[in-house]
């Protein structure tokens, strides 16, 4: 089989840092080819030189595309001759619909204006392709971030895609939103069209792809042929990491103490649309020295179980009692949830959870300021031991905490996130996806911080999407489905088959 | 440095080169660079006059009002927001003052403190919209613009009224007495402003030493003592300039003192923090546990409550309330702002950046003014300027 794309000894430099350093890239015509490495690889910025972003003459090395070195000034070039990225932020405008988004740029004309039945009829016909039912006047505020992965695949289908590259396409989907991407991916495959797939979960790439290339600090670490060998995932981790990661999940004995934290009859109701009821009468505890996870699908209401507990920030019409070690405590504001020793780690770190334009040592001092201030005045001494404290505490990667920390990588932001509500001296902490795309090597230092903390005696709370991190990490598992509690499960019982069928069951009841 | 720990850290001495420092630092000094150089330019340009004792004087009344309003829209603009009243709301208090003065007599100190507490209140209720209503700052304030455009001219009917009492008249024109007596010279005008020079140095050297024993002093110590030099011999030249014409104007010790309060605010305090915190993301923030409403809402009742000062301060120096007072003085005001450095986005902005911004248009406006460039152009090189110095900022951001 020949290869529809070669990259030749690519090597990028930005002020400072070698961002890739000669790496080489083979893609056969026709094949899925995954794209692995930890956040900070390279992966991202060896696609911006694929697609142009960075234009010919910005880089070192060569890009042949069906055999001829191409030479691409930005990005309407590389989509000239069929090469699609598809970035993990999606770039649909909301109020548009999902026709006028998939023409967008590119519109359908007929002596200079727009031919509206032509737009919407090629669009439905784009859109069962991908197999999405909606109709193509929808707008796209109107559909899940499920759907909007489609309508983006739709849209590099319009744009007659030979080479679809598909950066994290999975991070923000459902288990069952993410198969039927994987399986449309196969399905395109089988249609001929290439595609490389970059993604942190490897159960995902091993399914898919037939050729892995990995990629650690900006250069090609190894490619491995799925077809040829067999391939574990052991084996990627290692190559991606540089070390062997024995067990993904960092071992801790659990010291389980009084109950802390109880909620019991919480009920929470949709900000706009009164009658609906999103969180339904859940009971839930958490004791001194333990890891609670709560598992369920996206949208099943957990983030906005959190956030109705953590000062009321979503939803309305709220009732329900929470007791802190027996006494009732009062949640009605952020101040006094914080005040309780409740704390809350957004799942959004950048639109919820950090000021990016500010310092570490901002960032961390914000939810507690009354600690690094005196009498209303803030001792920046102190403030900056705080962040040195817990720099070292938890090993966040920074030439100095007056750093932006826009500037820092996923995974050390979370740890900034971390710090800032450590700081405030919780005795519950509320994790809501706390790896979220971050890399293999920072979620492994983040699961430790969360054993770490449990063993100091503190009650932590898990919210997360990936099942087998809960199954990891968490000594009680609670199902959630439809802004219900569906069921409970110890370590020893939990599997992802028992908490998948809990949640169908949950769904259909 | 990566890897030290903290241990290590403390006892550390940082070497950054000047040039490694200035480059870090340009956005703060280029603007304090601009003005000295827009400064020279028109010393010479007008052959000297700009810098003459009657001048300077002229200088620092003529722009009171702009950096007393910057003060109050610096904290506005790096909470998220904007603030078109500003000028209507100078009006309206000109005329309020003017009315109960001279129309129903009332002493010139129960004005003052009635005028100021209608600022604030004007404020509070544009801020209650804002903040409570998350109506757009930027139509509120716009409605408050025609709003107290037209109150100013339903109170004054049209009319100028004044002029107003001496001791009114001396919140803007008067000077500061000199016990002394000098015949040539106000003696005790001098001496304050070699106190303030003074000041600096030793209060700057204290707090490196303080900073010190935590060894995060970037700053170069031969680039300390030269900036704080001549800035240092800057306030006392201006003050001797001062001093030999009618002393220190009682506006500008308002003017320092205000300065000194609102750049510790900012800088030191917890609910200042806290509002750059808004500006920079206000979901974090309100996540955060900070009260966004409560500080956005008081943040525009103390802007509301500068604009009643401006107003008063600019009445007193014309004598008289005119329906026309403060027309445009918020786009003064919010370019001083901009051209200091502060972000339209937020979360980004510093007291002393919007001073010298004001200081640069009013500089640009007197110098022009004395060479005799008409309106027209002063309009147009101005507005240039703003658009050079934000073009700057964004420049110096992209290369970062």
């Amino acid at each position: 089989m020949d290869s529809i794309l070669e990259m030749r000894g690519i090597t990028k430099t930005f002020p400072g840092v070698k961002a890739l350093d000669n790496v080489s890239l083979k893609v056969k015509r026709g094949e899925i080819h995954a794209l692995v490495g930890e956040n900070g690889a390279g992966k991202s910025t060896l696609m911006k030189v694929l697609s142009g972003v960075y234009p010919h003459g910005d880089y070192e090395g060569d890009i042949l595309y069906d055999g001829d070195v191409q030479r691409f000034r930005g990005i309407a070039d590389s989509e000239g001759v069929g090469i699609i990225i598809i970035h993990q932020e999606l770039a649909l405008v909301p109020l548009l619909s999902i026709a006028e988004n998939i023409f967008l740029g590119n519109e359908v004309q007929r002596r200079g204006a727009i031919d509206w039945p032509e737009t919407f009829a090629r669009a439905d016909a784009l859109l069962r392709k991908v197999g999405l039912k909606d109709p193509s006047s929808t707008l796209v505020t109107n559909i899940g971030v499920g759907k909007q992965q489609l309508v983006e695949i739709a849209k590099a289908l319009s744009k007659r895609v030979r080479l679809l590259i598909l950066d994290e396409p999975t991070a923000s989907l459902q288990e069952n939103d993410s198969q039927k991407l994987l399986d449309l991916l196969l399905e395109f495959k089988a249609q001929g069209i290439t595609s490389i797939l970059i993604s942190h979960k490897l159960n995902e790439v091993s399914r898919v792809a037939d050729s892995i290339t990995v990629l650690r600090d900006g250069t090609a670490v190894s490619t491995l042929d799925c077809r040829a060998d067999c391939i574990d995932e052991a084996r990627i981790i290692r190559d991606m990491v540089g070390r062997d990661l024995a067990h993904r999940y960092p071992e801790r004995t659990p010291h389980i103490g009084e109950v802390m934290l109880e909620v019991s009859d919480w009920i929470a109701h949709h900000p706009q649309h009164p009658e609906r009821r999103v969180v339904k009468n859940v009971n839930m505890t958490v004791r001194r020295g333990e890891v609670v996870g709560i598992a369920g699908l996206m949208g099943a209401g957990r983030t906005e179980l959190a956030m109705s507990l953590f000062g009321r920030t979503y939803g309305q019409k709220i009732s329900g009692s929470v007791k802190m070690c027996g006494r009732a405590v009062d949640v009605s504001t952020v101040g006094r949830v914080i005040e309780s020793g409740i704390a809350y780690v957004t799942e959004d770190r950048k639109a919820l959870g950090l000021i990016l334009d500010e310092t570490i040592a901002k960032n961390i001092s914000l939810s507690n300021l009354k600690d690094v201030s005196e009498r209303g005045v803030i001792d920046s001494s102190r403030e900056r031991r705080v962040a040195l404290e817990f720099r070292d505490r938890l090993n966040i990667r920074t030439p100095n905490i007056y750093q932006k920390v826009g500037n820092l990588s996923g995974g050390n932001q979370q740890k900034v996130v971390l710090s800032k509500w450590l700081f405030a001296g919780p005795e519950v902490l509320i994790l809501d996806e706390p790896t979220r795309g971050i890399d293999v090597g920072a979620k492994f230092e983040i699961y430790t911080i969360i054993n770490q903390l449990a063993a100091e005696g503190k009650g932590v709370i898990m919210i997360s999407s990936e099942m087998p991190e809960l199954l990891g990490m968490c000594d009680r598992i609670y199902v959630m489905t439809e802004g219900a509690f569906v069921g409970e499960l110890s370590a020893a019982e939990a599997s992802q088959e028992k908490i998948m069928s809990m949640i169908v069951r949950g769904s259909q009841a | 440095m990566t890897t030290l720990s903290s241990d290590a850290a403390h006892g550390e001495t940082s070497h950054v080169s000047i040039t490694d420092y200035l480059k870090t630092h340009v956005r703060d000094y280029g603007m304090l660079v601009a003005l000295v150089v827009i400064m020279a330019f028109f010393q010479i340009w007008t052959n000297g006059v700009l810098l003459k004792p009657l001048n300077v004087t002229n200088l620092i009344l003529q722009n009171s009002y702009i950096i007393v309003m910057a003060l109050g829209m610096l904290l506005v603009i790096v909470c998220g927001h904007i603030d078109l009243s500003v000028g209507s709301v100078v009006g309206f208090i000109g005329a309020l003052a003017a009315v109960m003065m001279v129309s129903y007599d009332i002493p010139a100190i129960v004005t003052v403190l009635v005028c100021l507490l209608t600022g604030a209140l004007i404020g509070a209720a544009q801020g209650y919209w804002i903040a409570y209503w998350k109506i757009p700052s930027f139509v509120v304030t716009l409605a408050g613009m025609l709003v107290f455009r037209g109150l100013t001219l339903a109170l004054l009917e049209g009319q100028s009224i004044g002029p107003f009492p001496k001791a009114f008249q001396a919140l803007s024109s008067g000077f500061i007495p000199d016990p002394f007596g000098g015949a040539d010279i106000k003696v005790l005008s001098l001496l304050l402003g070699v106190a303030v020079g003074a000041g600096m140095i030793v209060f700057g050297l204290r707090a490196r030493a303080k900073q010190a024993r935590f060894s995060h002093v970037d700053e170069p110590i031969a680039f300390f003592f030269v900036k704080n030099g001549i800035i240092a011999a800057a306030i006392v030249f201006i003050t001797y300039l001062l001093a030999t014409y009618n002393g220190l104007p009682n506006v500008l010790i308002t003017m320092a003192v205000l300065i000194a309060a609102y750049s510790f605010f900012t800088t030191k305090s917890v609910p200042g923090r806290r509002i750059y915190a808004i500006g920079g993301n206000e979901k974090a923030a309100k996540l955060s546990g900070i009260k966004t409403e409560r500080l956005t809402f008081l943040t525009f009742a103390n802007m509301g409550m500068l604009a009643a000062l401006a107003g008063l301060i600019f009445a007193a120096r014309l004598n008289t309330a005119t329906p026309k007072a403060g027309v445009a003085f918020e786009l003064d005001v919010i370019a001083a702002v901009f051209i200091g450095g502060a972000s339209m986005s937020g979360g980004v902005g510093k007291i002393m950046g919007a001073v010298i911004g004001a200081f640069i248009m009013g500089v640009m406006n007197n110098g022009m003014s004395i060479m005799g460039v008409g309106i027209d152009w002063q309009q147009v090189i101005k507005g240039l300027v703003l658009l050079a110095a934000v073009i700057f900022d964004v420049y110096n951001k992209s290369k970062a």
